[in-house]
């Protein structure tokens, strides 16, 4: 006889109630309740309906999950919706520029050189890709973004065109 | 339109993040439910305590095989358009546990934070009996597999022909080996997800992941004993598939049955850890000896493979087909063999078998190539195949392998390469060229499409096919558009959706030239009505042409001999009292025509590696695929499906495996942490050459998928590369540091 033994021990009888939370999400303040131990992933996901942020691994380990927090790539599946209510996310669908709609220009370098196919990891690779120029750290090296970027996973295998549209990006920054 | 590389049609909407996957349709009034996965391999549920589950609040259900409804009795109510012969696997069927992993309860709740909570408090003993999972331990009980109606495009192999035991005897050169590679798992980026919408009269609407809309509609209805109008399946983004998807997974079951029986929309999502808990590429050993005459040309081949499967289907691929089809040897033994294990059955995965098979017989080409004393490459031009004798001797409807070599090495730089080991060094790292030939299958299946001119004079076109990221939403747009004349912009092609004509599973490569074949029927279809209505018109200009007087551009039909004669198709639809003008169309394949022939895809892989031997690390640095693949649809796509290839090549040579701790049948590595696939900084400069292949046999495009091909050559190109750099044969994979050490 094999008994499972529980992953959580001294289960409490209740769970902790919801509670009130804002999160300032692409410019705008939204209002939700949210029992605390809600990702910011599942938060965009599930109450936000903000479906471009992926999970992937919901562990960290795949980057779908990224937004921008204060400028910062963050996975959002390893941090909780409620500490983040002093904070400004950007995520995918706030890149495009609000007034215009005019694509981010690694929106549109994505489209141009093919740089994804199913497009699960995309809005990661994106937000990731914006954050990664946003530290300053990267020289238009492409063995410098191969190594900045591999935080996020892409099965279909986009990365050399993942790196060709970052360049280019860069390129014209200059 | 045909040809150009015109970017993505569904790019806007993949890179705002507006492209819906399955567990992206939040339905009023959702539910969640989280599965609870077995613990051990094999044995009994001889308790599962839900109580405390039940108790929380928001939680509504928990499903087992205790409670659970009703559903098919037969198992023929769950087989599915890839399910291998044998008895299919059904969730929550009763106590006994098959493999591990294995779905024993359903928790459904108001939230996905209670549901998953109380996932945890699910209590279950289990009374375990002995499993056996370690393919390496059975060899010697391996057997011929079932066959079944899936060995129609994935064939066993032919019976020997020559005597191959003697030959290889006599024969002045010679190589034998065994090959091994473990289990992989496709881990698309998307996690499977089903979202149950449930609608008025028990109606079901289901965004399912899936590479067949519907497939997985076939198995709903089967299995709850619906009919087709209770159940839509809508799949228009799938995020990734490469074959898992093929087949229904257990979280569709599990959400239409806990709808059903809560009367409540539900959306049930696996965990990365759950995608190890269905189908896999099976382990398999394989065995080649080779024998070569003084010359050069082969003396014999004898291949032999050994896959496992589960103890309920005889899940099969093709492994050793592909060696006879490359090396036409009059003295050859090709055989395949399975064994049952404790596990899920395996899936198709990427280039199922020819990725396995090919990486064995290339790289022992290779080995038998140097025993020879015969530049790899040179030995395959000697050894070049123009029939294919396991179909029969049929030629091939077109074969460019030679365009491929020659482009592919010329790209490459192979003539600049000194053929002995470690002579090839750049500063400490040592430095290896390789090579390897890739084949695939060029099949075309039946499917349906419509085309409507709309009341805007815009074409709409849809087949309920699927876009795993193959690109089937932009060559469908390209190949509508040129064949009705219009622009891309006012073209829309719609796809996975079981309200739209049937399409087959997207998979074995044949999309393109099934799906493709359809669009191009239904277009022409609508065509010739649009003429007829145009003729009709009063005081038409084309009043007295027939069809093959005009052609289709700008929107108009226009007079070849006077282009300025013509009639916009706005008029059509003007004159047709504003309503829009639609055409269904059907194509099959013309068996007549492709009968007498052996149709594949062909390409070469030249990789260069390098390896630092201090630390037995291997970086590919290089590789030119060169692809015979008939008519490219579009180059854009298509480079990016071979060099998606590539790099599933470079993993499977050099990265992922699923580790199995065989006392206990469970995977050690479950995890995208420790199942490592290549990261952007693992794939370095890839390049891709289309040769010209013109092929008017395989289907009316002369169109070869290529979502699979660029795969196949990679791993022995690879393994060749890593011989070259070090002198160390590696033959089995994947390629990690404790086996070049």
């Amino acid at each position: 006889m094999l008994t499972e033994t529980l992953p959580v021990a001294n289960a409490p009888d209740a769970l902790p109630a919801t509670r009130p939370i804002e999160l300032t999400i692409n410019g705008k303040k939204r209002q939700f309740r949210l029992a605390p131990w809600t990702t910011l992933l599942d938060a965009l996901r599930e109450y936000a309906n903000l479906t471009g942020t992926k999970k992937g691994c919901d562990h960290g380990q795949c980057g779908a999950c990224t937004v921008l927090i204060d400028g910062k790539r963050v996975n959002a599946c390893l941090t909780l919706a409620v500490m983040h209510e002093d904070h400004t996310i950007t995520t995918i669908e706030g890149l495009a520029d609000s007034a215009t709609g005019q694509f981010h220009p690694l929106q549109q370098a994505f489209i141009d050189h093919d740089a994804f196919q199913c497009g699960y990891c995309t809005p990661g690779q994106i937000c990731s890709a914006v954050g990664m120029l946003n530290e300053g750290k990267v020289e238009n090296k492409a063995d410098q973004i191969r190594e900045l970027m591999s935080g996020n996973l892409c099965r279909c295998g986009a990365y050399p065109h993942i790196v060709d549209a970052i360049q280019e990006v860069m390129n014209k920054d200059r | 339109m045909i040809g150009k590389p015109i970017s993505r049609v569904d790019g806007p909407e993949k890179v705002t993040g507006q492209a819906k996957y399955a567990a992206e349709f939040n339905v009023p009034d959702l539910t969640y439910g989280v599965v609870v996965s077995s613990t051990i391999t094999k044995g009994t549920i001889t308790r599962i305590d839900t109580s405390k589950a039940l108790a929380l609040d928001g939680v509504l259900e928990v499903f087992t095989h205790k409670n659970r409804p009703k559903t098919a009795w037969f198992d023929m109510s769950y087989k599915d358009q890839d399910s291998p012969p044998g008895s299919p696997f059904r969730p929550l069927h009763n106590d006994q546990v098959k493999y591990n992993g294995q779905p024993i309860a359903l928790v459904v709740a108001e939230t996905f934070e209670v549901a998953r909570y109380a996932a945890t408090l699910v209590e279950i003993d289990y009374d375990p009996e002995p499993c056996e999972t370690d393919l390496l331990k059975h060899l010697h009980e391996a057997r011929d597999p079932k066959s079944g109606v899936a060995n129609l495009f994935k064939p066993l192999p032919p019976k020997p022909r020559g005597d191959s035991a003697a030959a290889y005897a006599n024969a002045p050169v010679s190589m034998s080996a065994r090959y091994i590679h473990g289990m992989q798992h496709h881990n698309p980026m998307e996690m499977f997800a089903t979202t149950v919408e449930y609608g008025r009269n028990g109606h079901l609407t289901i965004y399912d992941k899936t590479q067949g809309a519907t497939n997985s509609q076939l198995y709903v209805t089967q299995a709850f004993n619906l009919s087709f109008d209770q159940v839509r399946v809508i799949s228009p983004y799938v995020g990734g598939g490469f074959g898992s998807g093929l087949r229904p997974q257990y979280q569709l079951f599990l959400a239409v049955m806990a709808a059903r029986a809560l009367e409540r929309s539900v959306r049930v999502s696996l965990t990365r850890q759950q995608m190890w808990s269905f189908g896999h590429r099976p382990a398999t050993v394989q065995n080649i000896r080779l024998a070569a005459n003084a010359d050069g040309t082969l003396a014999a081949v004898e291949h032999e493979a050994i896959a496992e499967t589960s103890q309920f289907e005889d899940y099969t691929e093709t492994v050793v087909n592909w060696t006879g089809k490359l090396y036409d040897c009059a003295n050859s033994t090709l055989s395949y063999k399975v064994k049952s294990l404790d596990m899920y059955s395996p899936l198709d995965m990427r280039a199922p078998g020819g990725v396995t098979g090919v990486h064995a017989i290339e790289c022992a080409i290779d080995e038998l190539a140097y025993n020879a004393g015969i530049d790899p490459l040179d030995f395959r031009f000697k050894n070049y195949s123009e029939k294919d004798w396991t179909e029969k001797d049929k030629p091939f409807s077109s074969k460019e392998l030679r365009a491929c070599f020659t482009q592919g090495a010329e790209r490459f730089g192979w003539s600049n390469r000194t053929p002995e080991p470690r002579s090839m060094r750049r500063g400490h790292t040592l430095i290896g060229w390789g090579m390897a030939t890739g084949i695939w299958d060029a099949n075309q299946v039946p499917a349906r499409a419509e085309a409507v001119l709309t009341v805007n004079g815009k074409l709409r076109v849809s087949s309920a096919t699927a876009d795993i990221g193959t690109g089937t939403y932009t060559i469908m747009t390209q190949i509508a558009a040129e064949l009705l004349g219009m622009p891309l912009e006012n073209v829309i092609f719609r796809l996975g959706d079981t309200d739209m004509p049937l399409a087959p599973i997207q998979g074995g490569s044949w999309t393109a030239a099934t799906v493709g074949s359809a669009v191009k029927v239904t277009c022409e279809a609508l065509a010739k009505k649009l003429f007829k209505l145009a003729r009709k018109m009063p005081g038409s200009p084309l009043a007295s042409a027939d069809f093959t007087d005009v052609f289709f551009a700008n929107s108009h039909i226009r007079l070849r001999r006077d282009p300025s004669v013509a009639v916009p198709l706005q008029a059509i639809v003007d004159q047709n009292g504003g309503r829009a003008i639609s055409e269904t169309g059907t194509s099959l394949p013309n068996m007549l025509k492709q009968k007498d022939y052996s149709r594949s895809a062909h390409a070469a892989a030249f990789v260069e590696v390098e390896v630092d031997e201090d630390f037995g690390t291997v970086v590919v640095t290089r590789a030119v695929s060169a692809v015979a693949a008939g008519r490219i649809l579009n180059p854009k796509t298509a480079r990016s499906q071979i060099i998606g290839g590539m790099v599933w090549g470079i993993s499977s040579a050099l990265q992922e495996e699923s580790v199995m701790d065989h006392r206990y049948g469970r995977y050690m590595n479950q995890n995208l942490a420790e199942y490592h696939i290549p990261v952007c900084a693992d794939v370095r400069d890839l390049d891709v050459i289309f040769v010209e292949e013109v092929d008017d046999i395989v289907n009316p495009l002369g169109v070869k998928g290529v979502g699979e091909v660029g795969l196949v050559a990679m791993p022995a190109a690879i393994a060749n590369a890593v011989f070259h750099a070090t002198g160390k044969r590696i033959h089995d994979l994947p390629i990690q540091l404790d086996r070049l050490l």
